[in-house]
Order: C-alpha cells, then structure tokens, then sequence
C-alpha cells in the first residue's frame, strides 16, 4: 500500500472546495491553507508533497497572501521545486508578469515562479465565458475545458512547456503549461467530473517525492 | 465552443465562494473595495439604507454609473434589476456586466412573475428566504442564491433567520425516505427534479450567499458559520465611519471565520458602523423581504 499524497490547497477564497474533492476522489489527504502552518522559512508548507492554487479573484487572494504572510514562503515551496498547480487564478499568482485586459502591466502581488505574462479576463467578461473540448499534451485528450472571465498566457520564456493552446483574442495561445513542478491552466478541471488533469499533477507530486525532494 | 451555459454561470459564482461582494455607488467607491480584496462589486445608485430613506420608485441604475464603475475595476461588477423587468435586465446584459441581482431591493416591476433566467446568457442572483423559494429562483434559471435579509437596516437577524430556514430544510429534505419526497415538494411549492438533484448532491446545486443586514466582521463570520458560502455587504461599509478598514476588515473575517483570535484582531477599534434599525419598528408594507414569493 503506497503512503497518499499530502497536497495542501490554499483556502483564503474561491473554488478551493472543488480542488479539494477532486484530489480527495484521486486519493491524496488534503489540508486547507489559510495562514502560515509554522515557523519555518516555509511556513510549515514543507510538509506538503505538493501545492494547489484555485480559481478565485487574484486581488482578493494576493492581498490575502500579503496580509497572512503567505506569500513568500508559497514562493520558497516553488522555488525548491515542489510541484505547484494553478487554475484561472492560480495561474495569474504563478506568472512572472501580468497585464490588464487592454495589455498595461499590473502590479499585483504573485509568485513569479513561472517565467510567462499573462493577461487577466483576455477573453472579455464574463458573457464571454466559454467551454470547450482540447487535447492536452501529455496529459489526456479530449479534456473538458471551462474557461471563466479566463487569463491567457501573452509570452513564455524557453523552459516553460506549452501543453495546449486555444484561439484567442491573440490568435493561438497557451492555456495549459508546465514548467518542471510548476502546472497552469486557464480553465477549471475542477468544475468539471474528469479527474484526469489533478491525477497527472499528483503524478508529477509522487515524482518530486520519490526523487528525495524537499525543502531546503 | 459553447457560451452562456449554466455550468458557466454557476461557476463563476463558484470563483466568488469565500469573498465578499461589496455594493458601490461611484467608480472611487468601487476601487476601495477591490484593494481591500472584495471580489466583486455591486454598482448601484444608491445602498439599500438610502434608497429605504429616499422611499418612492427605485430602478436599475443608470447606465453611466455602471459603466463607469466597470471601467474603473478588474473584478467582477454585478448589477440590480426590478424583479419581473425583462428590459431592464436586457439592458444590464447588454453593457457586459458579470452578474445581474434581481432584487427586492429594488421596487418589483412585476408582482406575479420573476424572469425566465435561462433566457439570458449573464447569469443572476436571487434572493431567498427559504429552500422553496431557493428552489424556485434556481428552476427560473438562477445560478446563484442569497439570503433575503432585510436591506439597509445593519440588522442581521432576518439573514440569520433566512440562513436557518434553508439550511433546516435542506437537512429535513436529505433525511427523508424516497416516498416522502413528492408530498414535500408539493409543500415547498418546487419542482420535484430540483428535490432530487439536492439529494443527490446532498446540498443546492448553485452557491449561497449571506445578504441583507451585515454590517460587522462578526456578522459576517457568524453567516459563514452557520453555513453560507460568502457575503455580500450592501449598506455597510460606506455607511460606517471608515469604509476602507471595515471592508478589508470584513474580508478578512469571511476567509478566517472560525477563527476567534483572527475576528478579535480585526474587529477591534473599527469605528462606527453603519446605523442599525429595529426591524418591529418597519412596517410590514415597508419590508423589502417581503418582495417576490
């Protein structure tokens, strides 16, 4: 019997919920994150084998992640390279760059662990909101794709990989990526029944674990 | 590709869960409360306390107005519409906002019929006082319920009430045998799919949120507790003594609601909040919540 994943979901507000029932139906242990765990540089998150960023409103969580002084040791657990996933939101946190609907650089808190810019509500608002069906590189095909007021990726740098792309208001741009640990997307596979996306970033977690990593 | 699905309307509420959604009546408004973490806005003319004062007809906003706090904002902008009034919520659809409220805040513009929300690619927001009305508003095509309350007063007992009612029935509902089912359809006055569907899911199938009478971090931890799934704050932040602290106050209360050490910190020295009012002391006519079946 292999000892379950631990993967801690940051809970401060949005569809953390539905994170959390998807990673349970594929069997990991979840605990909800909303203030630091411990002293440690990394709050007490270096228990974790991996991290989840839900879909939510950015300000609200980046100002949370300000204010519970979460930030930085979210961007300490990354940079060690524990694996970290991001929908929608989550995604927005992890960009090293991010732009307004019009394309003008926003200044908001985030973790720049990975090397791309995004724009937030690319698509425009929310009667803009689409779903469709896209073959994610790597990970499954056919995947159902719930794309909400939706950030695109505008650029990313040579390391990061593109999983799947979707015709935007930018022409064909990433909506799934992946840099080593770090896993983004768009859209929500949380709202949706398909468990496929959240068994592959507990695959790439069960990796980052039985390669011996850790904090440090 | 597929637009204006319910999947797509109840998952943007889904995003909201945990937040606090703040009424606005200028772009200046609307900015304070996206940097004190609201996750949405809801553009209006004037907050509820100030539309009970002014009495008469209240309306959809004016346009401009909305515009122009959607300009001002990245986060999500919702709007209020008359309950019954298609045109108005044509309108609202029309200028792009995020959600529409059809509301007993508002004077109802039809006292038989809500709108047939399924018609509408922006998804709504309906208040309730109870699962039958919950469930009817849901079969209307809402995708996204709240507690009625009663608005503008900073008085949250009719929220607590409408919050117990729901939650009590929605356990009564699970608990029943199958044979029962029908027979407590009938009663709620619901469609007996939409009872099947809470079962299966063992809850409602849209988010609910706290509304109608919040107006410190306290009440707003006490709705989360007693099981909502975030809040909506009208009158109370600018009309208490400090808007900027009670909002984030108030923000932080909502994620970190049963947290005691957490709400002490930050309800301490708040300031003023918003005046409160008796609810024995508004006649029933006057009673928003009363608005809508």
């Amino acid at each position: 019997m292999v000892e379950s994943l631990h993967i801690g979901v940051l809970a401060l507000q949005g569809a953390f919920r539905e994170h959390r029932l998807m990673l349970e139906k594929c069997g990991a242990k979840v605990t909800e994150i909303r203030r630091p765990l411990g002293d440690s540089p990394w709050a007490g998150l270096e228990s974790f084998d991996g991290l989840v960023l839900p879909g939510g409103e950015s300000t609200t969580m980046g100002r949370l992640l300000v204010e519970e002084k979460l930030l930085e040791p979210l961007r300490a657990c990354g940079l060690a390279g524990m694996p970290v996933y991001g929908s929608c939101a989550g995604l927005i946190l992890l960009c090293r760059e991010v732009e307004g609907p019009d394309g003008d650089s926003l200044d908001q808190p985030r973790l720049g662990l990975l090397d791309a810019r995004v724009r937030r509500n690319a698509f425009g608002r929310q009667v803009d909101s689409f779903e469709t069906r896209l073959d994610v590189g790597g990970v499954a095909g056919d995947v159902e794709a719930v794309f909400i007021r939706a950030p695109l990726i505008v650029s990313c740098g040579p390391e990061v990989e593109v999983l799947s792309r979707v015709e935007g208001p930018l022409g064909l741009s990433p909506v799934a990526v992946r840099q080593n640990g770090i896993l983004a997307t768009s859209f929500h596979p949380e709202l949706t029944s398909d468990k496929r996306f959240h068994e592959f970033f507990l695959h790439i977690c069960r990796s980052w674990r039985s390669a011996g990593g850790r904090c440090a | 590709m597929e637009k204006g699905t319910i999947r797509l309307k109840t998952g943007l509420a889904e995003m909201l869960k945990g937040g606090v959604i703040m009424d606005v009546t200028t772009p200046e408004q609307a900015v304070i409360a996206e940097r004190a973490g609201a996750c949405a806005v809801m553009a209006l003319e004037r907050v509820p306390a100030d539309i009970r004062k002014a009495g008469g007809v209240a309306r959809m906003a004016d346009p401009a107005v909305v515009k122009s706090i959607m300009k001002a904002v990245s986060i999500p902008v919702m709007a209020k519409v008359r309950i019954g009034h298609m045109a108005e919520a044509r309108i609202l659809e029309q200028l792009g906002v995020d959600y529409i409220d059809e509301s007993e805040v508002l004077t109802p513009a039809d006292d038989r019929y809500h709108l047939n929300k399924h018609d509408f690619k922006v998804p709504f927001v309906c208040g309730a006082r109870n699962l039958g009305e919950a469930l009817r508003r849901i079969a209307e095509g809402a995708a996204m319920i709240r507690t009625k309350g009663e608005p503008g007063t900073g008085n949250v007992i009719e929220a607590v009430r409408h919050i117990r009612v729901v939650m009590g029935e929605l356990r009564h509902l699970l608990s029943l045998p199958e044979e029962e089912v029908a027979g407590y359809a009938k009663e709620l006055g619901a469609p007996l799919e939409l009872l099947h569907v809470v079962r299966e899911k063992g809850g409602l199938p849209v988010v609910n949120f706290a509304a109608g009478g919040i107006s410190t971090p306290a009440d707003a931890a006490l709705m989360m507790q007693l099981g909502c799934d975030g809040i909506f704050v009208g009158s109370g932040i600018f009309k208490s003594s400090d808007p900027e602290r009670f909002a984030r106050a108030i923000v932080k209360a909502t994620t970190n609601y049963n947290d005691a050490a957490v709400l002490a910190e930050v309800s301490e020295g708040l300031g003023e909040a918003m005046p409160g009012l008796e609810i024995s002391t508004i006649a029933p006519e006057q009673r928003m919540q009363e608005r809508g079946w």
